[in-house]
């Protein structure tokens, strides 16, 4: 099924105003509603070769997966969407992959990524993240963050040690708790949720949620839902507007209707007899 | 690296380096910083560091703790915070990484409890700390130093320490009392240069209204017919076309998909409406 014109995609990415170069890669494969997108770290141009291996890893084996499977399905083993149990699978390889670079290599050596991605299927978003990779859903003109940071930051305002407002002045910005390629296993943080017509999704880096207020985001996502591309690059120019510290990479998704999964003639049939 | 000072009443008596994650400052000599006045309380207040960011807490002194005149029960340090303990003030100063040249400070960096695996244990968020930090105090009687012997290692970047559970004891609510130097990212958005651009709408049913530009971004037009927007940047105000067949046009040109910095009472016409952008000063 293709979902292409069900869904539609637009993303923008850019070093920023400081860095030298951009360490955030993206991935999109619209015809099966895939959105990844990495933000690496590490030195020289190691960054760049981990959220490159991450994205270009994922979107091959989500595609060659879901030839192959229903992923609306329920997974037997786990009564969850067969999704979640796919996207486990495909980050784990990638992130073995990352971490066996990193560690044959010298020049890869610590290198890591942080992760953000989204699978649609059958009137369902699936979000997997690892790190302060962000997704944010607009809906009904509001916008709502449906990840929460693995970051230091994030744990000291869960503990009640820091307020959302005094977070924003820490000097702590930038520790992930959690990343892709850096230990052997990784335990990526998986959520299903059902999306409606109009939902705007949007994937980020830190670079712009560092940069750019919520309210900001949701006035550009509000203002320019009818033009998605513009829309994207508006973000990266009010995070450059604002000084631009990091690189700032953005995708936006954007529900135009309904995308039910189809189901084949032996479902439809054994349907029949329940 | 960063260097973090206390100072009394504008003069320097003494400098401390903040190089634990728990000081203390009291009366009593086995404080960190001991301040030998009867109106401060034997454990008066501690300051609680986790790498970079520290954090004043009052342990329920008797005369109390203010922070630039306010009175606190658990503050987030900033940057020139006046902390007032009895009749002694104690400037914090932290020239940290922030501005330019210090970008490699703001890469991204993966914490983690042990080098090799293993369960996490809880640790101290000290453990990870990574700045040594100065506290330049100056109350009378102070101690001469802090020992240093338990400074922690520099985190190397590629290590990642599963962080601590960050709450220092009665976490409470917490750090909320807002402070004066905040600063604010979007201030640039505000320094719009030449004054306040304002829409005036010179035909059709509106003509006459006035439509201020003080948002980040403003749309104008008629949605599903032709929409554009206008956004103000630091270098001023800028009109892109965002939906609708045909583009806007300012002074008798249609723009094209790119976006056009707006000057002085140029005329936008757009969906049938004139309008006119001027700078309101």
């Amino acid at each position: 099924m293709d979902l292409s014109t069900a869904i539609e995609i637009a993303k923008a990415t850019h070093t920023g105003m400081v860095r030298s170069h951009n360490e955030d890669s993206i991935a999109l494969e619209p015809e099966i509603g895939l959105a990844v997108l990495a933000d690496g770290m590490g030195g020289y141009n190691a960054g760049e070769v981990a959220s490159g291996i991450a994205t270009a890893l994922i979107a091959n084996e989500t595609k060659e997966a879901i030839s192959r499977l229903d992923p609306h399905t329920v997974d037997r083993a786990t009564g969850r969407m067969l999704a979640t149990r796919l996207m486990a699978e495909i980050i784990s390889r990638a992130n073995a992959s990352i971490y066996q670079s990193a560690n044959s290599q010298p020049q890869y050596a610590g290198m890591g990524t942080t992760l953000v991605a989204a699978l649609f299927c059958d009137n369902r978003v699936t979000v997997s993240h690892i790190g302060d990779s962000r997704c944010y859903r607009l809906r009904d003109q509001q916008l709502e963050q449906i990840t929460r940071d693995h970051s230091l930051l994030q744990e000291q305002i869960d503990s009640g040690l820091l307020t959302r407002e005094a977070a924003r002045r820490s000097q702590n910005k930038n520790l992930v708790t959690r990343a892709l390629g850096i230990e052997p296993e990784v335990e990526p943080e998986i959520h299903t949720y059902e999306a409606q017509e109009g939902d705007i999704y949007l994937l980020c880096s830190d670079g712009l949620n560092d940069m750019v207020e919520d309210a900001d985001i949701e006035l550009t996502l509000t203002s320019l839902s009818a033009n998605l591309p513009l829309a994207a690059e508006q973000l990266v120019q009010m995070a450059n507007d604002a000084g631009g510290r990091d690189n700032i990479s953005v995708i936006l998704i954007k529900i135009r209707k309904a995308f039910p999964a189809e189901e084949g003639w032996v479902s439809r049939v054994l349907s029949w007899f329940k | 690296m960063a260097k973090r000072t206390l100072s009394l009443d504008g003069q320097v008596i003494r400098e401390y380096e903040i190089n634990k994650e728990r000081m203390t400052i009291g009366r009593k000599p086995h404080n960190d910083i001991q301040i030998d006045n009867l109106a401060v309380s034997g454990e008066h207040a501690t300051i609680m560091t986790i790498l970079n960011d520290s954090f004043l807490e009052d342990l329920g002194s008797t005369n109390g703790t203010l922070v630039n005149g306010q009175p606190i029960k658990k503050h987030f340090l900033q940057n020139s915070d006046v902390i007032e303990i009895g009749k002694y003030k104690l400037k914090y100063l932290n020239d940290q990484p922030a501005k330019a040249g210090q970008t490699e400070f703001e890469k991204t960096m993966v914490l983690r409890s042990a080098p090799s695996g293993g369960a996490p244990k809880p640790k101290g968020p000290g453990d990870t700390q990574t700045t040594t930090t100065n506290i330049q105090a100056q109350a009378t009687h102070t101690r001469p130093g802090i020992p240093s012997g338990d400074r922690p290692a520099t985190l190397p970047p590629k290590t990642v320490p599963s962080v601590p559970a960050a709450a220092p004891a009665g976490a409470a609510p917490a750090a909320a009392a807002p402070s004066p130097a905040a600063p604010s990212a979007p201030a640039a958005a505000g320094a719009t240069p030449g004054g306040a651009g304002v829409i005036q709408i010179l035909s059709g049913p509106n003509a006459g209204r006035e439509l201020p530009l003080s948002k980040p971004l403003t749309t104008v037009g008629k949605p599903g017919v032709q929409v554009a927007v206008i956004a103000k940047r630091p270098q001023g105000y800028f009109i892109t076309h965002v939906e609708g067949a045909s583009f806007p046009v300012v002074n008798g040109k249609a723009l094209d998909a790119q976006a056009r910095q707006l000057e002085d009472h140029d005329v936008i016409e757009l969906a049938g409406v004139k309008m006119e952008f001027y700078l309101k000063s």
